[in-house]
Formats: C-alpha cells, structure tokens, sequence
C-alpha cells in the first residue's frame, strides 16, 4: 500500500485536473479549447479553459500542495500530529500584509497581485520576527513564538478592519481572507511557483532529520543529524510555502492540519515518507473543493476557505473521536 | 585498544575535569547520585552537549570527528525513548542505519534476533510493553553497529527478567570487540555486570577503576550519603543501603 499511494494520487491528481478544467458555467471543448490557447489563437474555448480555467485549477493546485507539504513538514519537525502551517505566523502575516493593501492603497501599480505581493512581504517579515524570538528552533519555541506572532498580526489585522476606510473595502478584504483561487490569473501564480519550489526543496533536503526526528531530538543528533541548520530549513521552507499561499489565495482552513493526518497510516506513519503524498493529496482536495464551489448555484459564491472549514472541522471532531475511544 | 579517552572534561557547573577511559571489550559503569552528571557526560560523549576539555574518539578529537562518521563509531541509548509516530518495530531498528544512509537488512536482522524482537517486527512499536520497547530502543542503536556504545541508564523502569536480559546483551556486545559505557542506579547489577566503575559526586570524578576498588563503604557514603551493605564476595554480589 505503501508504495502504491504516490502513484494513485497521481493518477487521482491528473483526473480532478482534468475535471476542473472541464467543469464551469461555459461548456467548452477541454482539448480544443487547450490546444487554441497554447497554439495563441483567440476563440472562446482558449479564453475559458485557457485564461480562467487553467490558472485556477494550477492556483488550487498550487496552493493545496504547499499546505499539505507544510503541515506534513511541521508536524513531523515538531513531532505533533496537530501542528499545523499557521503555527509559524506566516499566514497571519501574510494576511495582514495583503489587508494594508486594501486599507493603504499599497503598490497601486501592481494591480490584482498586489495583495499577494503584500502578502508574500508580510509572511517573510513575520517569519523573520518569529525566528528571530524563538531564537532557535525548538518545537516549543517556535509553537510559542508562532503564537506570539500570529496573535500580534492578527490584532493589526483586527485594527486594520477596525479602521477600514468603507464598508467596501472592508468587505473586499474580509472576502479575500476567507480564501479563493477564482479571479485569479498567470501572474498569481508566477509568484507562488518560485516560493513553492524553494520550500519544497528545503523541506524535502531534510527527509533524514524528519525520520531520525521520530525518536526525538537527542537521538536525531547522536545519529549525526544536524538538528538546529535542519530544522530552520523546515520552518523557513513551511513558512515559505504557507506564506505564498495565502498571500495569493487568502487563508484556506483545516487542509495543513488533516492532510497529513488522514495519509499518516498509509505510510506506516513514517515522516519522510508522508511528504510527497501529503503534497498531492492536498492539492487534489483543494482543486476538488474549488470544483464543489462552482458547480454551486449561480449567486454569492461560497469561498473556498468557508468550505474547506465546513468540510475540515466535523473531519476533526471525528479524528478527535476516534483517538479518544482508543484512550477508552 | 582504548576506544576513547577523555581528559579534563568539563561542562559548565555540571561537569568539572573528568578524565577516564574506556577500552575495547569492557563495559564501563557510570555511578552517581541523581544530577551527578552521569548524563551529561554520556551526552558529551555521544556528541550532543558542548564541553570544555578533550575527548579522543579511537585516537581524534571527537570535535573534528565529521558528524555522520561520529554517529557510525558511536551509538547512543537515551535514559528516555518515545516514538512520535506509531512506526512499526521493523521501522525503529531501521533508523539505526541512519548514519550509515543504507538499509542494511542483514544488520537490521542481527540486532532484532540479538534484542529478541523477531517476532513483532510489524508490530507498531507503542502497542508493545515498557520492556519490549526498552529491547528495540536498544536493537536501533545496535543496528548501527558502532564500536562505542553508550546507555544512559538502560535498565532503569524494568522488571528484574528485562533487567538481565538487557545488561547481558550489553556485556555480548562488549566481548565482541566494542565498548560500552553505561549509566547505572542499581550498585548490585554494576558489581556484578561491569569491568570496571566511575563514580561521580557533583560533578567530579570521585573514583575510577574496579569494581571492589570503587564500591567501597567510603565512597558510598561521599556520593549517596548512605551507608551501605557491601558483598562483592557472594554470587550474585549485593550492594543495598542499610
């Protein structure tokens, strides 16, 4: 089982692709419309699948695996099955960055990414905060410090919205931070493949330290890992990850936390292993939740954080069932 | 052959001017009060605390030692082993080919048949008893084969079958070559397992050297501030406060 999980979540991932690039308000030929769009040539199959489709589907994508693999990555670094990516204060900083935007007015030339560049400015800036109080990175400290951080940038947030200059632009930033990949086009996710890849190459160059980690920090270190270099490498490739994702998606509950969780036992709960199925299987479930979310009735649309937290928290009362009746 | 040497070795207030040494084939008991600087000494050794001083690991300095090569010449047995995650037994003495980064099944499987723990390889380790664990905590270091082996209080929480069965692995693992230097609370089961003896009192060295050379009623009552019954005569021998 073990050995087969990669490749059918791979063969899943190919399919809900597939789907949402099919699934829309629009019927459209997927493949002609594909073919138009790389070939540059106009037609409305290139404009659906190709301008508005595709970069949403890759955003979902994108981002699902940047949490799934943080989480797996932080729970594992922290030996704590309920850590969880927001822990280091990167998406709370990322939210309050790309909130200045819509309360400042902030980088007026970059347009519709500017909140995610704000955004990617505020997780770093949180990061380094966080780091730099932790001091170190030992799971209690950066559990403590992330808290620290997150709590001071969710009070700027909560400023921020306090102060907003009009109801709309209060209710244009309370709808990005509930989190979506609509609306959103190449340039979105030019800026979040740089931080994908440079996270998941710090997090997967640290593959030994996460299992040598299960038997603890002391015996990691006697077995000549290099706990204190590996682990920053994890926060910073997490937080990396995290960052970029809300900055360009806003935040999206619950899929850091339970992705890792519900893979754990198809892996033999080994740490190293769970990483790469944990970043396809929460890229699948985001792609699959913002596939749920249009084929919704036309109106209000439901923002994909709202649902993944609909779906996540009854998953979780569940979790916390089960372990319970094993304690009983 | 000595294995390592340590001279004048000191960790802030814990440890001050340690010098012993320990030789291929023996096993070394470390004794001494609770905050003595057993583990801290041991953690020095294993490469994971700062000290001030010299160690000799086989002839270098354990500092310029690279760290991977350090772990494959020396394993360490924590005083506490807990794993995170419910790996399967056959996955923990996996862990112990770490340093080595292979996967070396003919080692995994010497030290799960030395340890007694071929029959519940698959078993998710959590779901085994403290003394089964206590086994594979200890079949993971020995699947690194490593010439020095250090056990920070091995039999310390086991019942008295456990106890014997882990310190006669130990004493095997010593006649085949290699060094093994552990921390001990039970004076009796030191007497009777170990070649020879350091006693710590505070931090310093109080004494080094045989067994009957160091259990003595004198330096039992500087370290535990006991007074103690002492046969080393008998079979087993007894070491008890009166």
């Amino acid at each position: 089982m073990a050995r087969l999980i990669t490749p059918v979540l791979l063969v899943m991932l190919l399919l809900v692709t597939l789907l949402s690039l099919s699934v829309g308000s629009t019927a459209v030929d997927v493949w002609a419309g594909l073919l138009d769009f790389f070939n540059e040539r106009q037609s409305l199959g290139a404009i659906v699948v190709g301008d508005i489709r595709l970069p949403r589907t890759l955003i979902a994508l994108a981002v699902g695996a940047a949490l799934g693999l943080s989480g797996a990555a932080l729970q594992g670094l922290l030996r704590n099955p309920l850590a969880e990516p927001g822990l280091t204060g990167a998406s709370q900083g990322a939210a309050l960055g790309a909130a200045s935007v819509f309360y400042f007015g902030l980088f007026p030339t970059l347009g519709a990414a500017a909140p995610s560049v704000a955004g990617l400015i505020g997780a770093a800036l949180a990061l380094m905060l966080m780091l730099a109080l932790a001091g170190s990175a030992r799971s209690h400290m950066v559990i403590m410090a992330g808290l620290a951080i997150s709590t001071l940038c969710g009070a700027a947030l909560a400023t921020v919205l306090n102060f907003a200059p009009n109801p709309y632009a209060m209710q244009e930033l309370v709808f990005w931070l509930l989190g979506s990949v609509s609306e959103r086009g190449m340039d979105h996710l030019w800026l979040l493949l740089p931080a994908l890849l440079v996270g998941t190459v710090l997090i997967m160059s640290q593959r030994r330290l996460l299992s040598g980690l299960s038997l603890g920090d002391q015996v990691a270190r006697s077995m000549g890992l290099n706990y204190r270099y590996g682990s920053i490498m994890i926060v910073l490739g997490a937080a990396l990850l995290v960052g970029s994702s809300v900055a360009v998606a806003g935040s999206i509950g619950f899929v850091g936390l339970l992705v890792p969780h519900l893979l754990r036992p198809l892996v033999q709960h080994r740490p190293e292993r769970l990483l790469i199925p944990a970043a396809l299987a929460g890229a699948i479930l985001v792609c699959w939740a913002d596939i749920f979310v249009r084929l919704l009735p036309p109106g209000r649309e439901l923002k994909l954080g709202v649902l993944t937290s609909l779906l996540g928290a009854p998953l979780f009362i569940w979790l916390v069932w089960k372990e319970r009746k094993q304690w009983n | 052959m000595e294995l390592i040497s340590v001279s004048q070795l000191s960790v802030d207030r814990r440890l001050q001017g340690i010098s012993l040494n320990l030789c291929a084939g023996e096993v070394l008991g470390i004794l001494g009060a609770n905050g003595a600087g057993k583990s801290t000494l041991l953690h020095c050794l294993a490469g994971i605390q700062e000290y001030q001083g010299e160690v000799l690991l086989q002839g270098h300095p354990l500092t310029r030692v690279p760290e991977r090569q350090r772990a494959q010449q020396v394993g360490f047995l924590p005083q506490s082993s807990q794993s995170a995650w419910a790996l399967s037994v056959r996955d923990v003495i996996s862990l112990g080919r770490l340093p080595w980064g292979d996967s070396n099944t003919e080692a995994i499987v010497q030290a799960a048949t030395a340890t007694g723990v071929t029959d519940w390889l698959e078993r998710p380790v959590d779901r085994l008893s403290g003394g089964q664990q206590a086994r594979v905590w200890l079949a993971r270091v020995l699947a690194g084969q490593p010439r020095v082996l250090l056990a920070d209080e091995p039999v310390a929480s086991l019942d008295l079958r456990q106890q014997q069965v882990v310190l006669d692995l130990l004493r095997d693992y010593a006649a085949g070559g290699c060094g093994v230097m552990l921390s001990i609370h039970d004076l009796s089961l030191a007497a009777r397992y170990c070649d020879r003896l350091a006693l710590l009192h505070e931090g310093r060295l109080l004494a080094l050297g045989g067994v009957a050379e160091v259990l003595t009623v004198e330096y039992l009552q500087q370290a535990f501030a006991v007074d103690a019954y002492i046969d080393l005569q008998g079979q087993p021998p007894i070491v008890i406060p009166r």
